[in-house]
């Protein structure tokens, strides 16, 4: 057996271009209603995705997936018919361990049939525990190990404006991750070069594998580090569409947007929600069922 | 055998010019980025030692300096990369190699985007700098990531096809850069494709090897040592060739095979650690060949953390000179 490419979903794509022009042309009250319902099968696939895979990081999956689902549905411009058009806004999950968020979102998308979320972490599946570019499509970078996304992320920003092509770049990387050191090292270029077009996300759950991050290595005050670094600091409710939307729209100042994004690790199922042992425990037939009824 | 000097150096009994490899690279990078605005050079706060003050001067954008960062130089490279750029990601070897072996593996290797990863200065260059600015460790960090190629232009002329080689291969890659002069043992004629070797058999002079004595498997500054080798046995009555591998990643096992059958023995020799490097590969390949290829082998390289020295000085203590590459040939050859 061998492991190939997973292709674009053409009635995805299209069930996807038609509710991202219903969400783009909204209300601002009709467009959270949307985007609601669409977390919200986006989290019930995540479950089921773990659920059928017997592992994965489901406390960090659904934290992230409201600001996933806003990006992809209503803020990237993507072709998901097209995954390697050159003027695409580039999307990397520096999380790389929350695949199950992305994959859902990028099926969600198109880019590849849903029915594949269920060979997650099965033997030869495309669909790895993090996300492998040369196997799934709408992959910008192989993530995985913490502290990559965003150097990458100021490469591709740098690239855009080298180009010329316009396209943004966003990246997510978790708060625990923030204590990589090129992390660092990436936020002071994104300074130095003054990367309007560059908005870097952090996931702020206040969770890590073991700990809170706060009793491990505090990251706070982090609004004061990431301004210091000399990014535009938004500070924003993760599960809040309306902030998630206003979040991220470009920068007015010229300077790389940051976004602290307070979030629930393991946002949306009641007995997951903010409880460290739920960074990558995974839920028995009994738990599922409840996750899958909260979910509804 | 005179000493090498700053100038020269004497391959047979003739004085050959020598020559820094960084000034071919750089000459190269910037009529490379003449005519193709996806040229882009980054570095460490490394302009002047990699050569690129010059090309600063003339493409000012397409310098990107993330100061001294080596994590955040490869994540770059790998989203200007994404971008559509190619990049020359340019560093001294040490900490090119080093401090960013998970990024070269996660976003450049395992990605499989095509970044050029330029190690200036390799080998022993920094000489009394010591052991944390010699990259000798480069070859086996390197060649164990899967589809990144290890690629060392011996010289001058080689220097030039391969980076212009590198601009168009669309390949993950390492690029060794040297610093340490050689003399030219290439021509503009010599082959140079992915994976290839040169069978060489005088300075300049390429052609199938036939039966010999030895074979010496030979990668950058050892390239010239093992041709003065070369003379060194021939007045020995022993008959010997030279193996330039230009790619330590793909290995041309084709080449290794076809020079192991018609030699009684093969010494490897390079200026790196001999675990997990050039001759550590082709051990591994000679041990899996038929047995009519199955021949015994000295593995010449970098054995400890060097002492202080200069360069030439810690390739005379490793034996890496033409002298120590002919000793070895005739002690492999009289013991098997």
């Amino acid at each position: 057996m061998t492991e190939t490419k997973l292709r674009t979903h053409p009635q995805a794509v299209e069930s996807w271009a038609e509710k991202r022009a219903k969400i783009q042309s909204a209300s601002a009250a009709e467009r959270a209603d949307l985007l609601t319902e669409q977390a919200r099968w986006a989290r019930r696939a995540i479950v089921r995705t773990i659920d059928a895979a017997g592992q994965g990081h489901i406390g960090g999956d659904l934290s992230v997936i409201d600001m996933l689902t806003t990006i992809y549905f209503g803020v990237l411009r993507h072709d998901p018919a097209n995954p390697g058009r050159a003027d695409r806004d580039r999307f990397i999950l520096s999380k790389g361990h929350c695949a199950a968020a992305l994959y859902s979102t990028l099926a969600s998308c198109g880019y590849f049939d849903e029915a594949e979320l269920s060979t997650f972490m099965q033997p030869f599946s495309p669909l790895n525990g993090h996300p492998n570019r040369n196997k799934v499509p709408g992959v910008e970078t192989n993530t995985g190990p913490l502290g990559h996304g965003l150097p990458v992320a100021v490469g591709t920003a740098l690239g855009a404006r080298l180009t010329g092509t316009g396209a943004r770049t966003f990246v997510i990387m978790g708060d625990g991750e923030m204590q990589e050191g090129s992390n660092w090292e990436a936020l002071m270029s994104a300074g130095h070069y003054q990367l309007e077009n560059l908005t870097a996300i952090v996931d702020r759950n206040r969770l890590q594998q073991g700990a809170r991050t706060e009793e491990t290595n505090a990251l706070d005050p982090l609004d004061q580090k990431l301004a210091s670094f000399g990014l535009e600091v938004r500070e924003i409710d993760a599960h809040d569409f309306g902030q998630l939307w206003d979040a991220l729209q470009p920068s007015t100042t010229g300077k790389p947007v940051g976004i602290i994004m307070n979030s629930i690790k393991g946002k949306g199922v009641s007995f997951i929600e903010d409880r460290v042992e739920w960074h990558h425990k995974v839920p028995n037939a009994e738990q599922v069922a409840l996750a899958l009824e909260e979910l509804k | 055998m005179s000493a090498p000097t700053a100038t020269s150096y004497e391959i047979g009994g003739t004085a050959l010019e020598v020559f820094d490899n960084r000034v071919a690279f750089a000459e190269t990078l910037i009529e490379l980025a003449t005519t193709d605005e996806r040229i882009v050079a980054v570095v460490n706060d490394s302009v002047g030692s990699s050569n690129l003050t010059k090309f600063r001067e003339l493409f000012p954008d397409r310098l990107v300096n993330v100061g001294i960062a080596e994590q955040n130089m490869v994540g770059v490279g790998a989203g200007l990369a994404n971008a559509g750029l190619i990049p020359f990601v340019c560093a001294a070897g040490p900490f090119l190699t080093g401090r960013a072996t998970e990024q070269v593996k996660a976003d450049v290797a395992y990605s499989n985007l095509p970044v050029i990863l330029c190690g200036m200065s390799p080998g022993m260059a920094y000489g009394e700098l010591g052991p944390t600015h010699h990259s000798v460790e480069d070859f086996s960090w390197m060649r164990t990531l899967p589809g990144l190629d290890v690629v060392v232009p011996v010289d001058d002329p080689q220097t030039r096809k391969a980076v212009r080689w590198a601009a168009e291969a669309k390949r993950p890659m390492y690029l060794r850069v040297g610093r340490h002069k050689v003399p030219n043992v290439t021509t503009s004629a010599t082959d140079w494709q992915l994976g290839k070797w040169n069978n060489l058999t005088g300075v300049g002079q390429e052609s199938a090897i036939s039966s010999v004595d030895v074979t010496i498997v030979a990668t950058g500054t050892q390239v010239s040592r093992a041709l003065g080798a070369v003379e060194i046995l021939k007045a020995k009555g022993v008959s010997a060739a030279v193996l330039n591998a230009g790619f330590i990643a793909p290995l041309d096992l084709a080449a290794l095979q076809a020079a192991a059958t018609v030699s009684r023995a093969i010494v490897t020799a390079e200026e790196a650690n001999v675990a997990g490097g050039l001759g550590a590969g082709v051990a591994s390949a000679i041990a899996q060949f038929p047995s009519a290829a199955r021949k015994p082998m000295a593995i010449l390289g970098v054995t400890a953390w060097a002492p202080t020295n200069s360069t030439e000085g810690l390739l005379e203590y490793f034996g890496l000179t033409a002298e120590g590459i002919a000793q070895s040939a005739l002690e492999v050859l009289a013991r098997d």
